[in-house]
């Protein structure tokens, strides 16, 4: 099984596809593979617990690792306490310990 | 040349024209922190990146004078990122896309450190040879 | 299977311009000059590229005008051609009325439901 690392920077709410790259995410994982998705830029935004952040919640439960970048959080002021469930707060490291992990990397 | 790993990135966008530039920088940056040698191709419109004619300018909304408003240009960023790299032992191989150079008049005054190249070089020199590569697109 | 996935499916982004698709212009270049194992997926507003009915008009603008248009389903037959296989994500194409009848011959369809498995058969995936 191999490692992914999934790199959403749009958020729902103007961009109809991002559904496409949550699926993705979550079609990998079940089919047994080792998935995070790193939600950067706007795409932080549904990290906020808000009526659209059930979508991450489901992903986290269907075993995607979901991190938010931390510095595009504070960016947009969503602290750590509002975040939906299943999201963790991450910095930009991440994205290089993953790549340097030899997880295969996609943005969307 | 040391034995650290080797990420490549492939950047399109334009700076000033998207949140990618930034986070594409801040990438770069952490493999460079966390001692990764580090491959970039500027595609299209991130051959403005390291554009040498880039100034920086004052804000008359905030009322700051170009000292004040302590503004560096993106290709300020680059050439800090190649200076860390270099500190460190590390390579970071910037290859800019000749023909992109070309049909944006950016062919000349680019900055020190960086090299034109085509999507053959971006393949056999910095994929083939790499750990891993992250494409950053535009829209 | 090709050892790279190149996903494309931002479509018609400074095309006229360019008089191309400035990716798949990319792809043919790793494959056709730099040897590399490809394979294209089309999905998004790109499955359009596949359609033979696409027709640029020519462009004047006072006394300059556009010499060679694109003619991008051409371009996606030109990597064919070049042993790149060509995919396509079927519901994306449904979706958006178009016609397999109108594509031209030789790519292959993925679903939706697919995709994930179809993905993970690549070493890498470029991501456009």
């Amino acid at each position: 099984m191999a490692k992914y690392l999934l790199i959403e920077s749009r958020d729902p709410y103007e961009w109809n596809d991002v559904s496409y790259f949550y699926d993705l995410a979550h079609g990998l994982a079940r089919e047994g593979h080792d998935v995070t998705l790193f939600l950067v830029q706007n795409g932080v935004l549904p990290a906020r617990k808000s009526p659209r952040s059930g979508r991450l919640a489901d992903l986290a439960q269907g075993g995607v690792k979901i991190a938010a970048d931390d510095f595009s959080l504070r960016e947009r002021g969503i602290a750590v306490e509002a975040l939906a469930p299943g999201v963790r707060p991450s910095k930009i490291d991440a994205v290089v310990d993953l790549m340097g992990e030899g997880a295969r990397a996609l943005w969307h | 040349m040391s034995t650290a790993k080797t990420l490549t990135f492939l950047l399109m966008d334009a700076p000033y024209e998207s949140a990618n530039s930034t986070t594409a920088l801040r990438i770069i940056d952490a493999a460079i922190r966390k001692g990764y040698h580090v491959n970039v191709t500027a595609y299209e419109g991130a051959v403005a990146y390291t554009y040498g004619l880039q100034k920086p300018h004052q804000n008359p909304i905030k009322g700051t004078t170009v000292e004040q408003e302590k503004h560096p240009n993106t290709k300020d960023w680059v050439a800090a990122l190649i200076k860390a790299a270099q500190g460190r032992g590390l390579k970071l191989d910037w290859l800019r896309c000749g023909m992109c150079e070309d049909e944006r008049g950016l062919y000349e005054n680019q900055i020190a450190g960086t090299r034109p190249g085509s999507p053959v070089d971006f393949y056999k020199q910095q994929v083939e040879p790499a750990d891993n590569v992250l494409v950053i697109p535009c829209r | 299977m090709a050892k790279i996935l190149t996903i494309v499916e931002c479509a018609y982004r400074a095309t006229i311009e360019e008089q191309d698709d400035t990716v798949l212009w990319f792809t043919h270049m790793m494959a056709a000059q730099g040897g590399a194992d490809l394979a294209l997926l089309l999905r998004g507003n790109a499955v359009n590229y596949l359609s033979r009915k696409q027709h640029v008009d020519v462009l004047h603008f006072g006394e300059a005008v556009l010499g060679n248009p694109p003619r991008l389903a051409d371009d996606v037959e030109a990597l064919m051609k070049r042993n790149v296989p060509v995919y396509y994500v079927e519901e994306d194409a449904g979706e958006r009325g178009l016609e397999k009848s109108d594509f031209i011959a030789g790519a292959k369809a993925v679903s939706r439901a697919g995709l994930a498995r179809f993905v993970a058969g690549f070493e890498r995936v470029f991501h456009w």
